[in-house]
């Protein structure tokens, strides 16, 4: 429709969805999925061995005339981690805050296709419900001028009439916590000011305040790209620690990083989403001519 | 040091280094002289105010001075002290700064969240620039006319006959929080545009709604610039003459008739009208005591000052 109109006067673009028909190859926790095939079919009507999280049909987003993100198809499995890679002003951003409607903030921004929460439209979600299951995180890290105990119970707080007592929250705050490896820096101060946290310290309190609130699904944006490199290796460590409690989806620029953590890939160039599959196979085997190009340094 | 590296900063260009001004032009040079003049003489006539009235204040005051009521006398021995003007300026400062705050941290937080639709947005900007922007004079007559109004007898006291005092602590301090007003706002403002974008999305992102992340995030980030900008306030309301001559009156001593309303309905003195009125220019001609309450003025305003560095040093939240 007029998303696509407003491309006019722009060279066509090649929409290369190579795979996007045929499914591409699952992975379930690192190891391809064709060495785990089982060997006779489940029996009765239990979920394949991947369970759909969410799932993204024909998506477009557009900021005025400029189109972010060009009818993107894409599913995000519960117990992996996909990576979003891409040149800068790729989409990829536009795509990650699309899942948890944090687009919606900006006036300019519309929207066509179908956002899927476990089957269900996430339009039909209210907003609060709906990010209170698709967690995020942002480049810099951003804990809340309080304490670190309030930042963590930051979101559990306010969810009901009744305001929840502290002790009420204290297990589900240190069950948090550790999930993000925070726990054993920070037991002995939980009413220091968050802020007074180290750079990498405060990225992975940002972790545990998402987790706190249980979510399914965690948005990750370029999480590391404030951190140095011991803070990066630390964080990627809670990241991967954490696959098979919640579908992780990280935008990085960092190709490294996309190989180390991912479990399948999705490369975007100018709004299309070009290869999406297994790490493995985009990395060493891009079927893609731009996903070559990109993987090997040829531009960015 | 930190001023000359963001000077570098700004300019792009390194810092000239110690040897640098000799190869400058006249004209250059002059100019820097003429700029060192200008900041030295600027600190001269602070010390010597600061000098000057605490040569004459302590010269003049005394301690009891502090802990009595003016009598009328001419002579000035017999004239007391000035607990009350003391007593009134801190009574209409904080009627002033409790009216300004809510609502100068309402106005900035509207302005910088919400500022929409934008005609209004800049309606408002406008208004806070013509507001800080008026003589004080200009609103003390201003809220003479209003407050003068039947309807607005419960403010003051009405005299036999019925018409309407319209000068009262109350009225004086509603007046005298207009003052302070574009303080609270502009040092609110300041301090919620600090708080980076991703911060309030990161709230957001935990399914807060706009009003809880305002509540829970954004003000308590914002409580350093706020008590900036109230002690600020203060300073103004405290100094501002002509709001309490023409809104508060003359009497030298604050009178309660019936408790606290009473006080409130009622008028009486702060030290800048004390000052004004026994200085030659006013009627009571006793500059011994003006020159002592100034010096008291002074050191109270000064002290507000120094609070507002104390305030500013403490560290405000940063995010990297």
């Amino acid at each position: 429709m007029e998303l696509k109109e407003a491309r006019n006067g722009v060279p066509p673009l090649r929409r290369i969805v190579v795979g996007a028909e045929t499914p591409p190859l699952k992975v379930s926790g690192g190891v391809p999925a064709d060495l785990i095939e089982p060997e006779a079919p489940a029996v009765d009507d239990a979920p394949a061995w991947v369970e759909e999280s969410m799932r993204t049909e024909e998506l477009s987003i557009a900021y005025g005339e400029k189109v972010a993100v060009n009818g993107v198809s894409i599913e995000v499995n519960a117990g992996e981690i996909l990576a979003l890679i891409g040149p800068s002003g790729c989409g990829k951003t536009t795509l990650l805050r699309s899942l948890n409607r944090l687009v919606e903030l900006t006036p300019a921004a519309r929207r066509t296709g179908r956002i899927l929460l476990d089957g269900q439209d996430v339009d039909g979600f209210d907003v609060t419900h709906l990010r209170s299951r698709v967690g995020m995180l942002f480049q810099q890290p951003n804990p809340f001028p309080m304490s670190i105990f309030d930042n963590v119970a930051y979101g559990l707080r306010e969810r009901g009439s009744r305001r929840p007592r502290r002790r009420e929250l204290e297990p589900t705050v240190v069950d948090a916590l550790e999930r993000a490896g925070l726990w054993h820096e920070v037991s002995g101060n939980l009413n220091h000011p968050a802020l007074a946290l180290s750079g990498g310290q405060q990225q992975r309190l940002c972790i545990a305040r998402a987790l706190a609130v249980s979510p399914e699904v965690l948005l990750l944006d370029e999480p590391c790209s404030a951190l140095d490199p011991i803070s990066t290796a630390t964080i990627e460590e809670t990241i991967t620690g954490l696959r098979d409690e919640v579908a992780i989806v990280i935008v990085t620029h960092n190709m490294q990083q996309a190989q180390r953590v991912a479990d399948r890939v999705a490369f975007m160039y100018l709004g299309d989403l070009v290869e999406c599959g297994p790490a493995a196979n985009v990395f060493n085997a891009p079927r893609a001519e731009r996903t070559a190009e990109y993987i090997g340094g040829g531009f960015g | 040091m930190s001023r000359l590296g963001r000077l570098e900063r700004l300019t792009g260009r390194p810092r000239a280094g110690a040897g640098a001004p000799s190869s400058w032009s006249l004209g250059d040079r002059i100019g820097l002289g003429l700029a060192w003049l200008s900041g030295i003489s600027l600190c001269v006539v602070a010390a010597v105010i600061v000098a000057y009235m605490a040569y004459k204040g302590l010269q003049f005051l005394h301690l009891e001075m502090l802990t009595t009521s003016p009598e009328a006398s001419m002579d000035q021995s017999k004239s007391g002290g000035f607990l009350d003007p003391i007593l009134g300026t801190l009574l209409l400062t904080v009627i002033g700064i409790a009216i300004a705050v809510p609502v100068g941290v309402g106005i900035a937080v509207w302005l910088t969240e919400y500022g929409r639709p934008a005609v209004l947005a800049r309606a408002v900007e406008s208004g806070i620039e013509i507001v800080a922007g008026t003589p004080s004079v200009v609103l003390a007559i201003f809220g003479l006319l209003v407050f003068q109004q039947a309807f607005m007898g419960i403010f003051s006291f009405t005299a036999e006959g019925g018409a309407v005092f319209g000068r009262s602590f109350v009225t004086a301090g509603v007046m005298m929080s207009v003052v302070a007003l574009p303080m609270v706002i502009g040092s609110t403002r300041e301090a919620l545009s600090a708080v980076p974008r991703h911060v309030r999305e990161a709230s957001y992102a935990l399914g807060k709604d706009r009003a809880s992340t305002i509540r829970r995030v954004l003000l308590p980030s914002a409580r350093s610039g706020i008590a900036t900008g109230a002690t600020l306030g203060m300073g103004r309301i405290a100094g501002d003459t002509a709001i309490v001559v023409i809104l508060l009156g003359a009497s030298m001593t604050i009178t309660p008739e019936g408790g606290l309303l009473g006080l409130l309905r009622g008028t009486g003195s702060t030290l800048t009208s004390y000052v004004y009125n026994n200085s030659p220019a006013g009627e009571g001609n006793a500059p011994e005591k003006a020159y002592a309450a100034a010096f008291v003025l002074l050191l109270v305003v000064l002290l507000l000052n120094f609070v507002v560095g104390l305030i500013a040093r403490r560290s405000e939240p940063k995010w990297s």
